[in-house]
């Protein structure tokens, strides 16, 4: 298994300091508050498993497979929409080059799909060159529930929103569509950095 | 995480609905069962408050506060009886 640091960070960064790192109306949070629009699933391994489907070859992966794939060690600042912005954190998972291929997917969307029925949409463009991942470690130990475990999408620049928990299923599409929060207001694609927190932001 | 009950949403059902709601008994849209605002799965840890059917857990309403007004579906919810 091949292990990569990356320094994934905001944009406009001081070294060394918060200053720059901080989009517009966020604070910076030692916590890592736990959000959630419904019960917090339990997947053991042995019943998860990942697959891409859509405008795509469909693949499916068990646990044992997903964790048998190159991972990645990625340190990234993330954004939550309710304001709170947590620095250097640091998680171990899948890229999405590698679960979505080498394949032009310019003009697509991803719609993420969740145990529990959570969704969201991307642009394919957005998680593709080294910009997302599905991650299955936090902190060095494995992601915890609450936190989205077994495994969830990890997207830092945008909104929090965007990195679905408990994730099983992307969809590739050739157009787009709002996914949960997306259709009850929130905008569609989330740049904490030019604050769009609703449609029309 | 735990769902809190449905008192935890009193202030902002008062709010939307103009009278108190927490015993008032809604239907859910998916299962059918009726329920007691109060036993109802309260999510506000989140973009917007979420309120679930605690028979089936389906979405009964959705809250979403922007620029001071407050944006509600309650298509998950069949009818709701004071
Ligand atoms: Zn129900």
């Amino acid at each position: 298994m091949s292990s990569v640091s990356r320094g994934f960070r905001g944009r406009r960064r001081d070294v060394g300091g918060e200053e720059g790192r901080v989009p517009p109306g966020q604070y910076v949070t030692q916590d890592f508050p736990v959000l959630s629009a419904g019960p917090t699933p339990h997947t053991p391994h042995d019943q998860w498993s990942f697959s891409v489907e859509g405008a795509i070859t469909p693949r499916t992966w068990t646990w044992e497979e997903f964790r048998s794939l190159p991972s990645e060690t990625v340190t990234a600042d993330i954004h939550c929409v309710t304001r709170w912005s947590k620095l250097d954190t640091v998680w171990e998972g899948v890229s999405l080059d590698t679960l979505l291929g080498q394949a032009d997917r310019g003009g697509m969307f991803v719609m993420a799909h969740c145990d529990g029925g959570y969704t969201t949409n991307l642009p394919a463009q957005d998680v593709l060159g080294g910009q997302a991942w599905v991650a299955f470690g936090y902190g060095g130990q494995p992601l915890p529930p609450e936190h989205g475990g077994p495994a969830r999408l990890l997207v830092p620049h945008l909104y929090f929103w965007k990195s679905a928990k408990w994730v099983r299923r992307l969809l590739l599409l050739d157009h787009d569509m709002p996914g949960f929060w997306e259709t009850y207001g929130y905008h569609n694609y989330g740049d904490p950095w030019r604050e769009q927190r609703y449609s029309g932001d | 995480m735990d769902a809190l009950d449905g008192n935890a949403i009193a202030g902002l059902l008062h709010n939307v609905f103009s009278s108190e709601m927490t015993t008032a008994t809604g239907t859910c849209a998916t299962c059918g069962s009726a329920s007691v605002v109060g036993e109802l799965m309260v999510y506000l840890q989140a973009p917007g408050t979420v309120v679930r059917c605690p028979v089936c857990g389906n979405i009964m309403m959705v809250f979403v506060r922007r620029k001071g007004m407050t944006c509600v579906d309650l298509t998950g919810l069949a009818h709701m009886a004071a």
